[in-house]
C-alpha cells in the first residue's frame, strides 16, 4: 500500500493569480496576508462518514471561489481530531497556536466542541460548528461561536408540531441513543408534543454502542408512532432491525436519522420515514443546485447536511469578511460581523442568526420515498424562520433546565 | 555506570531546555503531553514490566483521578485539596480494583481489569449527576504554585517536567528496592517465591497500589492540561493505547515506556498533520517493532546498536595491525 | 408475557450469532494461548468482503459469498500466523502489540476501501420476513442463524472429536510439549487452527451482517462481546463457547430490557464475578 503524505494546506498561488487575472479591479482591496481557515473534522473511526463530508463540503465551496473570499486568498488547513475530546483540543491548539488560524470551522461532535469551547473563546477565535450542543448558544454561551446548522432540538420541535397538527398523532414512544444529543432531541420533541396535547409514553435509551436493539424494540407497542434520533451509522442498523422485528408503526426521525448521505445505505425498510432537518437535498435554490453539482463533480458524493452546512459556513465566513472589508485582526468586530450576516439565497433558504449566535432559518419536514429505483427524501412541509426556542419566549426557555435524560419528565 | 550518568545528565539538560530549542507553544504542549503519558506508562509498566501483570483497565484508574479532581474542583475546593483528594480516591479505587483482579493471573487478570475498566467507563457515562455524562466536566483554572501562573505552555511544561522527574525517580527507586526485587521474583518464579516464604499476593497488591498512584498523578496532570474530562478518557481504547506505549517502548525497562509514549503521542498529534492515514502508520510501526525488536523499542535499539558497534570494532580489529614490525 | 417470550427467543438467536463470533476466538486461545485481539477486525473484514461479493463488487448468491469470504479470511489468517505470529511464541506482550497493531491497520484499510458509509446488507430472499414462534412474530433470518450456529457447532465437534486432526488439536491444547514429543507437527497445526479461527470469524461477520450491518467501528463493538463469551463460558472448550454464548445472549436481552439503568454493566459485572470466583470460566478446563 502507498502511504500518501499530504501537507494539509491548500495554498494555491496559481489560484490566486487566476482570480486576480479574472478580477483585476478587486486586487487592490486584497490584504497581503492570506486568510487562514482551519477545519476540525473526523476522518478516522465511526464518525468518519460525516467528517469526510464536512471536509468535502467546505473544500467544494472554497474551490468554487478559487480560494479567495472577499478579495483575500485563503489558506485552508484541515485537522483530524480522531473523534475524541483530547484530540479535538490538541488539534485546536495546533490550528490556533501553530498555524495561527483566523477562523475555525467544525468540530463535528458535541463533546469535541465542549472540550475546546473555553479555549477558543479565550483566544477569541470565531468557531462555526455543526455540533448541536444546546447550551453553547443558550445557558453557557460562547461569545465567539456561530452555528449555522441547528441545536439538537431545533428541528425536533417543529417535527412535534407537525406530528400533532398534521399527522394527528396522540401517543408516541421515544427512542434514542443514551447521550446528550439523544436527550436533547427527544426532550425538544416531548415538550412541544405534550404542550400540543400529545402523550409520550416512554423514553428508551439504548447505549451508543448497541449491537442488537431487540430488547428495546420488544418494549414498543400500543402507540401511534415511534420517534427516534439515532445518529452516525446507527440509523441504518435500527431501521433494519425495526422492520425485521415486524414493527409497523410509523417512524419519525431527527436530522441525523434520515440524513441524505445515508440514502444509498438504507434498504426499503426506510420507506416512509418522516424526519426534520435544517437541510434537505431536494430544496430548490440556485445555490443548492450549484452545491450538488460540485459535490458530484469533485467527489462523486451524494451530499447530506454535513457537507451542506459546511458549505453554508463558508458562505457565512465570506459574508462576514465582506462586512469587515476582509480584515480579521479585530476579532470582536469579526464575530460581530459574522453574527450579523443575513443571507437570502443559500442551499437551505434564508439564514440569519440570533443574538446568541444560533441560526434562524428553514426546517424541512421530509419523507423517504423511492424515485427512479433509489431512496430519496421528499420535502412535505417547510417551517420558516425557526429559532432554537421554537415559539417559546427566550427568557422562559432559558430559565428551564437544559433537556436531559429525565427532563422533561414522563407524565404518568 | 558512568556512561549512564552522563547520558542521564545530557537528557536532563535537553528536557529542561525544551522551550528554548522547540519552536512554538504548540510543540511545547506536545512535549508536555509526552511527559504526561510517559508518567502514565511508567505507572502501568510497574505492573506489566515488573510484576508480569497485564492490565487493560488502567485508563479507569487514570480517569478516576481525573474525575475525582474535576468533581472536587467543581464543588469549589482549592487545588491542593482537590489533588490530594483525587489521589486518595484513586488509591481506594485501585485497592478495590486490585482486590478483585488479583484473584486471577495471566489472561484472567487481563480480562478482569478490562471488565473493571469498562465498568468504570459505564459509570462515567451514566452517573450523570456526578460526571455530566458525555458532555463532560470542565476545569476553569490551573493551579498556581507559589503564585506562578501555569496558564502558558512553557510554565505548564516545567511543572509537568518536575512531576515527571519525581515520578521517574519514584519508579526507579521502587524498582531498585528490595520490594522491586521481590516483585520481579513474583513475576519470574511465583511458586518459588511462595516456597521461600514471600507473600506473593501482598507484594503484587502493593505494586498495584503504587501503579495506581502513579497513574493517578498522570491523570491529575492530564486534567489540568486539557481542562476537560469526558468518558472517552476512560474507554477501552485509552487503556489499550497506554498498554501499547509500554509494550512498544519496552516493558521491564525505565526508558521504554517513555519512548513508547513519545512514539504514540507524536504519531497521533504531529504526524497526523502530514499523514492522512496515520492510524495505518501507527499500526505499521507497531508491527515493525514486533518484527524487528520484539522486546520493545528501547531494548531492541540497544541490542541493534551494540551489534553494529561490535561489528565496527570487529572490523577495526581485523585491520592489518597484526602485521607488526 | 409476549415480552418475555420475545426476549427469550432473541436470547437464543443472539446466542447463536455470538457462538459463531467467538468459536474462532475460543479455538485460537485454547490451543495457541494467543489472545487474538484482531478477532474483531477479522469479523469486520469478513463482513465487508462478504457484502462486497454479495452485491457491492459482484453479485453472488449470499451463501456463496459467505463461503468465499470465509475462505479468504482463512487464507489471510493463515498468512498472518505464519509470517508474524509464529516467531512470537510465548511472548504474550509482543502478541498483544502485534494483534492490536494489525487491527489498527485493518481498520484504516477498510476505511480507505469501503469509506465511512455504513453498508446495510439485505437479508437473503429466501429468509426474508417473519414467522410466528409460540405466537410471537419473529424474523426468519434470525431463526436461521440458530440453525447455522448449530451446524457449525456440530461440524466443529465432529472435527475435534472424530477426526485425527481433531485429536491432534486436542492433544496440542492439553499439552503442547508432549504432543511435539509424540511427533505431532504442532506449528503446522497452529497455522491450521488460526486459519480456521479466522475463517470462522469472517463467516460470522457476513452471516451477522443482515442483522448488524457493516460499518467502521464494528470491530471494536464486537470484540468485547467475544471476550465476555469466552471468559464466561471458559476457554479451550467448545461447550464453553456454546454455553457462554447463550448465557451472554440471555444477560444481554433481559438485562437491557429489565434493568435499563444498568445497561452498561449487564455484561461486565457478571464477567467480573465469574472471574473472581472461578477464573477458568464456567466450563473451562483449567485456569488460564
Amino acid at each position: 500500500m502507498r502511504k500518501r503524505l499530504h501537507r494539509r494546506r491548500f495554498l494555491l498561488g496559481s489560484g490566486a493569480a487566476a482570480a486576480s487575472a479574472a478580477l483585476p479591479l478587486r486586487v487592490s482591496f486584497a490584504q497581503a496576508a492570506p486568510l487562514k481557515l482551519g477545519l476540525l473534522t473526523v476522518k478516522t473511526g465511526p464518525l468518519a462518514q460525516g467528517g469526510v463530508q464536512m471536509e468535502q463540503g467546505l473544500s467544494a465551496f472554497l474551490k468554487d471561489k478559487n480560494f479567495t473570499l472577499a478579495g483575500r486568498k485563503v489558506d485552508f488547513i484541515v485537522a483530524d481530531t480522531g473523534g475524541n475530546p483530547a484530540g479535538a483540543k490538541t488539534k485546536a491548539q495546533e490550528l490556533i497556536e501553530r498555524d495561527k488560524v483566523d477562523v475555525i470551522c467544525g468540530p463535528l461532535a458535541a463533546f469535541e466542541l465542549l472540550a475546546i469551547s473555553a479555549y477558543t473563546a479565550e483566544h477569541k477565535t470565531p468557531v462555526l460548528s455543526l455540533a448541536a450542543a444546546e447550551d453553547i448558544t443558550q445557558r453557557k454561551p460562547n461569545p465567539y461561536f456561530v452555528r449555522a446548522s441547528a441545536t439538537s432540538a431545533q428541528a425536533m420541535q417543529p417535527l412535534a408540531d407537525y406530528a400533532r397538527k398534521d399527522l394527528k398523532l396522540n401517543r408516541v414512544i421515544c427512542i434514542s441513543e443514551d447521550f446528550a444529543f439523544g436527550y436533547e432531541q427527544m426532550g425538544g420533541f416531548q415538550r412541544v408534543f405534550e404542550d400540543g396535547g400529545g402523550h409520550v409514553l416512554k423514553k428508551l435509551w439504548p447505549p451508543l454502542v448497541t449491537a442488537d436493539y431487540t430488547p428495546y424494540l420488544a418494549q414498543i407497542s400500543d402507540v401511534d408512532a415511534v420517534v427516534q434520533g439515532f445518529a452516525g451509522s446507527n440509523p441504518t442498523k435500527f431501521m433494519k432491525q425495526y422492520a425485521d422485528q415486524g414493527l409497523k408503526f410509523p417512524v419519525l426521525g431527527g436530522e441525523a436519522a434520515a440524513d441524505d448521505m445515508l440514502m444509498p445505505s438504507f434498504g426499503d425498510e426506510a420507506l416512509g420515514l418522516i424526519s426534520a432537518a435544517p437541510y434537505t437535498y431536494d430544496f430548490e435554490s440556485e445555490n443548492n443546485t450549484r452545491f450538488k453539482t460540485l459535490m458530484e463533480k469533485d467527489y462523486h458524493t451524494y451530499p447530506g447536511q454535513y457537507a451542506a452546512l459546511l458549505w453554508l459556513n463558508g458562505m457565512v465566513v465570506e459574508a462576514g469578511l465582506e462586512k469587515t472589508g476582509g480584515k480579521t485582526d479585530d476579532r470582536d468586530a469579526l464575530i460581530k460581523a459574522l453574527r450579523s450576516v443575513s443571507l437570502k439565497d443559500t442551499l437551505r433558504g434564508p439564514v440569519r442568526f440570533d443574538h446568541l449566535g444560533n441560526v434562524i432559518g428553514n426546517i424541512f419536514i421530509r419523507r423517504i420515498v423511492k424515485e427512479n429505483g433509489k431512496l430519496a427524501n421528499k420535502t412535505i412541509k417547510v417551517y420558516h424562520d425557526v429559532s432554537q426556542f421554537w415559539t417559546y419566549d427566550e427568557k422562559w426557555f432559558l430559565a428551564q433546565p437544559v433537556y436531559s435524560r429525565d427532563y422533561p419528565p414522563i407524565k404518568s | 555506570m558512568r556512561r549512564g550518568a552522563i547520558g542521564g545528565l545530557v537528557a536532563l539538560l535537553l528536557l529542561a531546555s525544551v522551550p528554548f530549542w522547540i519552536v512554538g507553544s504548540y510543540y511545547v504542549n506536545i512535549a508536555s503531553q509526552i511527559l504526561i503519558y510517559a508518567v502514565f506508562a511508567l505507572g502501568l509498566n510497574v505492573l506489566v514490566g515488573y510484576a508480569g501483570l497485564v492490565s487493560l483497565g488502567h485508563a479507569g484508574l487514570f480517569g478516576l483521578a481525573c474525575y475525582a479532581a474535576a468533581v472536587l474542583l467543581g464543588v469549589g475546593v482549592g487545588h491542593t485539596v482537590a489533588i490530594i483528594g483525587a489521589l486518595a480516591v484513586t488509591l481506594i479505587g485501585t485497592a478495590l480494583f486490585a482486590g478483585l483482579a488479583l484473584r486471577a493471573t495471566g489472561i484472567g487478570f487481563v480480562m478482569i481489569t478490562l471488565a473493571l475498566g469498562q465498568i468504570l467507563w459505564g459509570l462515567a457515562y451514566r452517573w450523570l449527576s456526578l460526571t455530566n455524562g458525555d458532555n463532560g466536566l470542565s476545569v476553569t483554572a490551573r493551579p498556581a504554585p507559589f503564585g506562578l501562573s501555569l496558564d502558558g505552555a512553557t510554565p505548564f511544561y516545567y511543572a509537568t517536567l518536575v512531576v515527571f522527574l519525581a515520578a521517574l525517580a519514584a519508579v526507579a527507586l521502587f524498582v531498585r528496592s528490595p520490594m522491586g526485587a521481590s516483585l520481579k521474583g513474583t513475576r519470574d518464579q511465583p511458586r518459588r517465591m511462595t516456597a521461600l516464604g514471600y507473600h506473593v499476593w501482598l507484594i503484587r497488591f502493593y505494586a498495584c497500589l503504587f501503579s495506581g498512584l502513579i497513574s493517578g498523578v498522570a491523570g491529575v496532570l492530564y486534567l489540568y492540561y486539557t481542562q476537560f474530562i469526558s468518558p472517552q478518557t476512560v474507554s477501552l481504547a485509552a487503556s489499550a493505547e497506554v498498554l501499547l506505549m509500554v509494550i512498544s517502548g519496552g516493558s521491564g525497562t525505565l526508558l521504554g515506556p517513555i519512548a513508547g509514549a513519545a512514539l504514540v503521542v507524536m504519531v497521533k498529534n504531529v504526524a497526523s498533520a502530514y499523514v492522512e492515514r496515520w492510524n495505518l502508520l501507527l499500526g505499521a510501526i507497531f508491527v515493525a517493532i514486533v518484527v524487528f525488536m520484539p522486546e520493545g523499542f528501547v531494548p531492541g535499539s540497544v541490542r541493534l546498536a551494540r551489534r553494529a558497534f561490535r561489528g565496527a570494532r570487529g572490523a577495526v580489529a581485523r585491520l592489518p595491525a597484526e602485521e607488526g614490525p | 408475557m409476549t415480552l418475555w417470550l420475545l426476549l427469550s427467543i432473541n436470547s437464543i438467536t443472539l446466542g447463536g450469532l455470538l457462538f459463531l463470533l467467538s468459536a474462532g476466538f475460543s479455538l485460537i486461545f485454547g490451543l495457541m494461548r494467543i489472545p487474538n485481539l484482531t478477532h474483531g477486525s477479522l469479523f469486520m473484514v469478513g463482513a465487508y468482503f462478504g457484502a462486497s461479493f454479495f452485491f457491492v463488487w459482484i453479485h453472488l448468491d449470499f451463501w456463496l459469498a459467505a463461503l468465499l469470504s470465509a475462505l479468504l479470511m482463512a487464507a489471510i489468517g493463515g498468512a498472518v500466523e505464519r509470517l508474524v505470529l509464529r516467531r512470537l511464541a510465548g511472548n504474550e506482550l509482543a502478541q498483544v502489540l502485534v494483534t492490536l497493531g494489525i487491527s489498527f491497520m485493518v481498520a484504516d484499510l477498510c476505511l480507505m476501501e469501503w469509506t465511512g458509509d455504513p453498508i446495510s446488507v439485505p437479508t437473503p430472499l429466501a429468509l426474508r420476513g417473519a414467522t410466528r414462534v409460540l405466537g410471537v412474530a419473529f424474523p426468519i433470518y434470525r431463526l436461521a442463524v440458530i440453525l447455522i450456529a448449530g451446524v457449525v457447532a456440530a461440524g466443529l465437534w465432529l472435527l475435534l472429536d472424530r477426526t485425527r486432526i481433531g485429536a491432534m488439536i486436542r492433544a496440542g491444547v492439553d499439552d503442547p510439549q508432549m504432543a511435539r514429543m509424540v511427533g505431532i507437527r504442532v506449528s503446522r497445526l497452529f497455522t491450521l487452527v488460526f486459519s480456521l479461527g479466522a475463517g470462522l470469524a469472517g463467516f460470522a461477520g457476513i452471516i451477522g451482517a443482515p442483522i448488524l450491518s457493516v460499518y467502521p467501528g464494528l470491530d471494536n463493538d464486537m470484540l468485547p462481546l467475544a471476550l465476555v463469551v469466552v471468559i464466561l463460558g471458559g476457554t479451550g472448550s467448545l461447550l464453553g463457547a456454546l454455553a457462554g454464548s447463550f448465557i451472554v445472549g440471555f444477560l444481554y436481552n433481559f438485562g437491557q430490557a429489565l434493568l435499563p439503568e444498568l445497561a452498561y454493566f449487564v455484561l461486565f459485572l457478571p464477567m467480573v464475578l465469574v472471574l473472581a470466583i472461578r477464573p477458568q470460566g464456567l466450563f473451562g478446563l483449567r485456569a488460564p
